[in-house]
């Protein structure tokens, strides 16, 4: 009796557990589906942007203007960042080169992280909190205050005048962001470097430029277009495509730096592969 | 009158004097599943405002973007002008667009903007070759018309609900349209603003001699401005009249709306 009563229990958890998996297998066949409707949409977004950014009329106003506001206001978050990335960098590099007796490496080793990795990849993270996530926020809420119909009413083409502008403005303006929040790393680290010796910049930055190749710096700075339009791009397709309703803005705020911090990484890890293959 | 009909015939719209401005015949819109236009028959006469009453999610609002192109129509007809839209190019559109005036429900302005850049914008875009000088002549014009004329240097956020939508109704103004679409132009406003915004709807009609399309729940705002009423129910025009004659209907659902 007690065997079947056992054998009974045993069959219901095998029937609870087979509707579990079966529940699971819907769960994630509904997953694929959105990512795969997801990949489809932002791939269909993208061709747009390449064929409205080819015809006229250009907006260069609304450019100009977002380029400015991406840039300029972005630049003293950058130039911050990229001191203290610098000056740590080398406080935290110095112990472990001193025990090899390396230390003359310092900044030699300093200014080839910053100008390939370091300098690109945190100003672009930065660039997606800041300036994705405001993009989207900023395209979803017009999308909720019916600004972006409104648009469309005044033979005003929303998509051009909003998102080819912004994407533009992004993969331009990143590249010299990066070129700023380097140089200023670099004189981050020469601090650095003179918290506990007696470095001089000329010396400093002698051993820095000898140290660097053009190798170094022409790859790290062209996937900073990648980057960059890569930020401008996601950050407009959520806040474009974002649902009505407050909600929706935060939302698209959100999935904004989600999606681009991944977007940068992935960019950089190709790039990476792709320099090293062309190098060898 | 005509109540609990699946459609408006329209040879009784036609009965009325004056041009056909906006026509619409049998036409339907579907968002998936949802049918919310299901067979919409209806003709707008110049000079006139025509009011469209019904609960809400039947589908008001999606009616009067189909005419802005907003929203595309499945099925039917939609006459502008004596023209057929799905027959006309892009160019004919735009130039049919650029006639029809839209109140959206919350005003729409752009935030980004100052009241004098929102004034500018259609300006810029739809007559670029437009003076600085003619276009302030414009703006003040604007402003003037719906009582703004010192709000100009503020920002959208600056301004109080009722401002936003009078502000709203200068930027549709500005470019002088023939057809004024209004967007339940009195959601959201005390009954002093909203009666505030009932008589300008009829000054601008006096004015410009616009052809109006106002979707409300006001029944305020119907009984100042309304000529003519259509009431959408389940996705057709199920009664059509005068707001006495409708105030009168026997059927208490239609009723309800007077009460």
């Amino acid at each position: 009796m007690e065997k079947i009563i056992f054998m009974q229990t045993n069959y219901e958890k095998q029937e609870e557990k087979a509707k579990q998996d079966n529940s699971s297998i819907i769960i994630s066949d509904s997953v694929f589906r959105k990512f795969f409707i997801e990949v489809y949409s932002i791939t269909i977004f993208t061709l747009r942007f390449f064929k409205e950014v080819l015809k006229p009329p250009y907006e260069f106003n609304e450019l100009m203007k977002q380029s400015f506001l991406i840039g300029y206001k972005s630049l003293p978050l950058i130039v911050i960042t990229g001191f203290i990335i610098g000056l740590v960098l080398t406080i935290q590099t110095r112990p472990t080169l001193a025990k090899f007796g390396a230390e003359s490496w310092l900044p030699a080793m300093v200014a080839v992280s910053i100008i390939r990795e370091i300098g690109p990849v945190i100003t672009a993270l930065i660039f997606a909190g800041k300036v994705g996530s405001g993009i989207g926020a900023e395209l979803a809420s017009m999308n909720v205050t019916e600004q972006i119909d409104a648009m469309q009413v005044s033979d005003t083409n929303p998509f051009k005048y909003l998102v080819v502008t912004r994407v533009v403005s992004a993969t331009l303006i990143l590249p010299l962001l990066v070129i700023f929040a380097d140089a200023v790393g670099l004189l981050g680290s020469y601090v650095g470097v003179n918290i506990k010796g007696n470095v001089s910049a000329y010396f400093y930055f002698s051993q820095v430029f000898q140290s660097l190749e053009f190798a170094d710096l022409f790859p790290a700075i062209i996937k900073t277009f990648f980057f960059g339009f890569a930020i401008g791009l996601i950050g407009s397709y959520k806040g474009y495509n974002s649902n009505k309703g407050t909600e929706g803005v935060g939302k698209a705020a959100n999935s904004a730096v989600v999606f681009a911090s991944l977007m940068v990484f992935l960019i950089d890890m190709i790039a990476v592969q792709i320099t090293s293959l062309l190098q060898n | 009158m005509i109540e609990n009909g699946t459609s408006i015939k329209i040879e009784n719209d036609n009965k009325q004097n004056g041009t056909v401005i906006v026509e619409m015949q049998h036409l339907k819109k579907s968002f998936g599943n949802n049918h919310v236009l299901r067979d919409i028959n209806l003709v707008v006469h110049k000079g006139e405002n025509l009011v469209i009453l019904g609960q809400s999610g039947t589908g008001k609002s999606v009616l009067i973007k189909c005419i802005v192109g907003l929203v595309e129509i499945d099925e039917g007809k939609l006459m502008i002008f004596g023209q057929d839209v799905s027959e006309l190019k892009n160019k004919e559109l735009v130039k049919i667009y650029k006639k029809i005036g839209f109140l959206f429900q919350s005003g729409a302005l752009y935030d980004s903007m100052s009241v004098r850049e929102n004034l500018e914008f259609p300006l810029r875009r739809q007559m670029r070759s437009m003076k600085k000088k003619e276009m302030d002549v414009l703006i003040k014009e604007a402003l003037e018309d719906v009582g703004l004329e010192e709000a100009i240097d503020l920002s959208p956020s600056e301004l109080s609900g009722g401002m936003r939508k009078r502000l709203g109704l200068a930027r549709t103004l500005i470019l002088k349209p023939e057809i004024m679409l209004y967007d339940e132009p009195t959601t959201g406003l005390d009954p002093i603003t909203s009666k505030e915004i009932s008589n300008l709807i009829m000054e601008v009609q006096k004015k410009y001699n616009t052809s109006s399309i106002i979707i409300t729940h006001d029944i305020e705002c119907t009984k100042l401005t309304a000529n003519r009423i259509i009431v959408i129910k389940d996705g057709v025009c199920a009664a059509e009249g005068s707001y006495e004659d409708l105030e009168k209907s026997s059927d208490p659902w239609i009723r309800s709306f007077f009460e």
